[in-house]
């Protein structure tokens, strides 16, 4: 098929950026879009244009390194599926397709579709973990866990970190993201003795890292490639008033 | 002054080995710890493992990545499981059971001491994920639940859903992110190692280039830990991610370290078809699949030829007409064989035209009677995310249709050349993970790379660069020093001359090619001949790299394209070293199978008398011949057999 790519080219951090707009043609629909533009990257290095950068690397929809926000929906059009697992199949012929970075003040843009998602790690730095050191802990059959609820936090706990949630809120709110995190390990009896501290640390980092308000319009699960649930952020708002609650008892 | 080439297994019986080096290693007083640094280039299930573990010691440990976070690495895709010998299945399984299989499954070309210790620590791992929150699957009572894989006939594989590496990974993350809060880790991400650096004769750094900003940096420590995964990507297309490259250890060989058995490449036999010229990757289906899914294709060549050209559908093929070929072949093992021995029957059927895609090459992996026998409900609930990814890529249904599959490039069992403490001939080079060779042998059995991975961060490493640390002086070697700067001068010269070459061919169209020689006479099956011809392509395209590529951009900027170039150098150096091992090789023996050397039955017909060594090679120069240094495998503990999975 023949598209054409409209596509935001920024040359660095504090580079003025702009959409550029470039047509491609043979394009087979077994092709994923990265591949596609793999093929776009080919034609212009031929050309002597620079390749336009974006983030990928598993290409299986595993790693959350690819980001982009395609005809104005993070990871494009299909439901519950990364930029790197939609296939060419999911365009027509003569279609013009949009590609943005992400946008939020959390995510600075490095170049053309890269962003910083830096935020992310430090979020869990402050408290997205069980603090037991290597060696010396019990044997992994002592503490049974009801399947439902190893199910439920399993759920949580796929979550690839890719930070679509926070690029398909209109706060650019990074709850869904952290309330993953949170809820597993809430869920878990390992996660108990730092339950309120982790709560109210990530919290925290959150709000220091510009991320915006929950709202509660849901925008994030429905772009949520990996369909992470709302109940999330549901569970990540009790966790929190229960320990600041209880903190300042 | 350079380790010296020996395996340094400890003496005395098999089962006391581990216990009685980590009793006669030196250690080094807790309070002194602050005083050593430690580099740790990778975050993959080695890498993170390793830096946290190190780092809750009290060592100050900085960790590298190119990716924009540890928690992105390569590991993060595994899918399968993990294997340990915990025996919770009460099937017989043991330390001893584990280690045997593992070593067979290598075809007996590892060194019994490490794989011992592997299986040993194995029950270690899976409690220290646990305690960190890794949600595996339980069954109703709670209980950790398991699967069977290739190369077993226990059930002793842990997993999460088809996300296993993905959890473990988290984990991982999570113990490195705590140390990083703790002040303990200094991460560097995206940010890429060049190349290793050595005062009188230890490794005492790395230079470094900032993605972001084109920064060559140095860094410089006590100790260097290489965790840098892989180097599948030689082959251009491989299950592995787009980033996973070679040059870490490429790079350190270059500055003497050996590289062992590099041709031993493991070709998984369950991965999507390619579809056409577009395409960038491969997708590995688990192999965990194979537990219920049956493998078949035609029994006739009509049949086969009407289904490529679309006049038939797999369900028009009447059971009696389709041949299960692994069930036939090996009834005791049946779809469960190790992974080189289920690769090459795929490949022997499609050459005698029974392959079900329009390219002739891919073979079904059917579910029906799994779904008949369990409900779709409990397969949905055991790979429900693996078919949906099938279903996304392919754009068929595999809960109607039959999946097809084909081998493609997975693992690289060869890597840098270690010592039983994991150190390179280079003293104070560790390679862990991927990254080393040292525990599978000729042949990885799945579900064996997590568990590799892991045991070297968490429960070897730790305790043997203590051993080595102990020796050591405090002082810490300035960046301003000589060798330092030499180093960083050639990075940047090696950059110039890439961006200056300005020809006329994409660097991603000549890996594509160096690709396609490498998998032609360097893949699945070898011969003499066709190596010593592919030598010479290899040569040319060389060439044709470091006169004709375009890299555009500049240096002090996010390049990827010069990243790439980067990266693609050195896998043209590394496929002539495959090549040259393969054809040194005089003997087949698990993923390496030269076709000189089958048994009647088409199995790989090892040569122990003349072959059972680690051949680990020294660099000497760009085109110069390697110079092949032996490690002969002793085996004290197992008989060597023809492996026979009937
Ligand atoms: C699709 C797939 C499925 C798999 N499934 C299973 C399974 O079910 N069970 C199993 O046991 N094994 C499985 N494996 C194999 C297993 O995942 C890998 O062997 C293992 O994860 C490798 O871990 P690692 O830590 O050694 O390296 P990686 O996870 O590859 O990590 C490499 C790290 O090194 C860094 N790095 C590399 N080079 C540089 C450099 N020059 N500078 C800075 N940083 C660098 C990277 O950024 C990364 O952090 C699978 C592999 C694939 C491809
Ligand atoms: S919650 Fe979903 S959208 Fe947000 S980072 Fe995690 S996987 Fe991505
Ligand atoms: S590239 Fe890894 S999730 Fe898309």
């Amino acid at each position: 098929m023949k598209l054409t790519i409209k596509v935001w080219r920024q040359k660095g951090p504090k580079a003025k950026g702009g959409f550029k707009a470039y047509s491609l043609d043979h394009v087979s629909e077994d092709s994923s879009f990265l591949e596609m533009m793999d093929q776009l990257n080919d034609q212009l290095v031929s050309g002597g244009e620079e390749a336009v950068h974006f983030d990928h690397d598993c290409r299986e929809g595993i790693c959350g390194m690819c980001s982009m926000y395609i005809n104005g929906r993070p990871h494009g059009p299909m439901e519950q599926t990364t930029t790197c697992q939609l296939h060419m199949r999911s365009f027509k012929d003569g279609d013009t397709i949009t590609i943005e970075p992400w946008r939020a003040s959390a995510f600075p843009v490095v170049k053309d579709l890269v962003v910083d998602r830096s935020a992310f790690d430090r979020i869990i730095q402050a408290g997205g973990y069980v603090s037991v050191g290597t060696g010396g802990v019990p044997d992994a059959n002592e503490i049974p866990i009801p399947k439902k609820i190893a199910d439920e936090a399993f759920n949580a706990a796929t979550c690839i970190g890719c930070g679509a949630c926070v690029a398909a809120c209109k706060n650019a709110s990074a709850m869904l993201f952290t309330s993953a995190k949170v809820s597993q390990l809430a869920m878990l009896p390992q996660g108990q003795v730092e339950r309120k501290e982790r709560a109210l640390n990530m919290v925290a980092q959150m709000d220091e890292e510009g991320f915006g308000a929950c709202t509660n319009t849901g925008a994030c699960a429905a772009e949520c490639p990996v369909g992470i649930d709302l109940t999330n952020i549901a569970r990540l708002n009790r966790e929190y008033f229960g320990a600041s609650v209880s903190t300042e008892e | 002054m350079s380790n010296p080439f020996t395996s340094k297994q400890p003496e005395g019986p098999l089962a006391e080995k581990w216990s009685q080096h980590k009793f006669n290693m030196k250690l080094v007083n807790p309070a002194n710890k602050r005083k050593y640094d430690v580099i740790v280039v990778g975050t993959g299930l080695a890498g993170a493992s390793a830096a946290a573990s190190m780092a809750e010691l009290g060592y100050n440990v900085k960790a590298f990545c190119f990716q924009d976070s540890p928690r992105r690495a390569h590991s993060i895709a595994a899918q399968g499981g993990i294997n340990a010998a915990k025996n919770y299945q009460n099937d017989g399984d043991s330390v001893f059971r584990l280690f045997y299989d593992t070593i067979k499954g290598g075809d007996y070309r590892s060194r019994e001491a490490n794989v011992y210790r592997l299986a040993e620590v194995s029950v270690n791992i899976i409690d220290q994920c646990v305690a960190q929150g890794v949600p595996f699957a339980r069954e109703y009572g709670g209980l950790l639940d398991n699967r069977s894989f290739g190369g077993a006939q226990v059930s002793r594989t842990f997993y999460a859903k088809g996300q296993t590496g993905q959890q473990l990974l988290l984990g991982a993350y999570s113990a490195l992110s705590r140390q990083v809060a703790n002040g303990k880790v200094k991460l560097y991400t995206r940010t890429e190692m060049l190349d290793l650096v050595m005062v009188d004769g230890k490794a005492r750094g790395i230079v470094t280039r900032n993605l972001i900003t084109g920064e060559i940096e140095s860094h410089s420590a006590h100790a260097v830990v290489l965790a840098s995964g892989g180097y599948g990507n030689v082959f251009y297309l491989s299950t592995n991610a787009m980033g996973s490259n070679a040059t870490a250890a490429w790079r350190a060989h270059r500055r003497g370290a050996y590289f062992a058995n590099p041709c031993y490449t493991q070709i998984h036999p369950t991965c999507i078809p390619v579809s056409g010229d577009h395409q960038s990757k491969l997708t590995l289906m688990s192999e965990s699949l194979r537990n219920d899914g049956r493998v078949w294709v035609p029994k006739s060549q009509e049949d086969a030829e009407a289904i490529r050209k679309g006049e038939k559908k797999a369900t028009d093929i009447a059971e009696d007409a389709r041949d299960y070929y692994l069930e036939r072949r090996y009834p005791a093992f049946g779809n469960l064989v190790p992974r080189d021995v289920a690769s090459r029957n795929a490949k022997y059927v499609c050459d005698e035209g029974r392959g079900v895609a329009p390219s002739g090459l891919a073979v079904y992996l059917d579910f029906a009677d799994a779904i008949k026998r369990d409900g779709q409900k409990t397969i949905e609930g055991k790979y429900g995310n693996l078919f949906a990814m099938y279903e996304k890529i392919t754009g068929e249904n595999p809960y109607e249709v039959p999946m097809k599959i084909f081998p493609a490039v997975h693992y690289t069992m060869g890597g840098l050349w270690v010592d039983y403490n994991l150190m390179t001939n280079i003293e104070g080079l560790y390679a862990t993970g991927e990254s080393n060779f040292s525990d599978h042998g000729a042949n990885r059995l799945g579900a064996s790379a997590l568990m590799q991975g892991l045991a070297d961060g968490y429960f070897v490493i730790p305790y043997t660069i203590g051993n080595y640390l102990a020796t050591m002086p405090y002082d810490k070697v300035s960046t301003d020093h000589e060798a330092f700067k030499t180093a960083e001068g050639e990075v940047k010269e090696r950059i110039q001359k890439l961006l200056s070459i300005k020809g006329k061919r994409t660097v991603e169209s000549l890996h594509k090619e160096l690709g396609k020689v490498v998998w032609d006479y360097c893949g699945m099956s070898r011969n003499a001949e066709g190596l010593e011809m592919a030598l010479g392509k290899v040569k040319e395209l060389r060439e044709e790299f470091w006169s004709n590529i375009n890299v555009l951009g500049g240096e002090n900027e996010l390049n990827m394209e010069l990243e790439k170039a980067m990266r693609v150098a050195d896998f043209l150096e590394l496929a002539e070293l495959m090549m040259v091992d393969a054809r040194n090789r005089d003997e087949s023996c698990g993923g390496h199978f030269r076709e000189e050397h089958a048994t009647e039955e088409g199995e790989a017909k090892r040569d122990d008398e003349n072959f059972a060594y680690v051949a680990a090679w020294e660099w000497n120069g760009v085109g110069n011949a390697p110079t092949l240094h032996k490690e002969n495998l002793e085996f004290e503990n197992v008989k060597l057999t023809q492996r026979s999975y009937k």
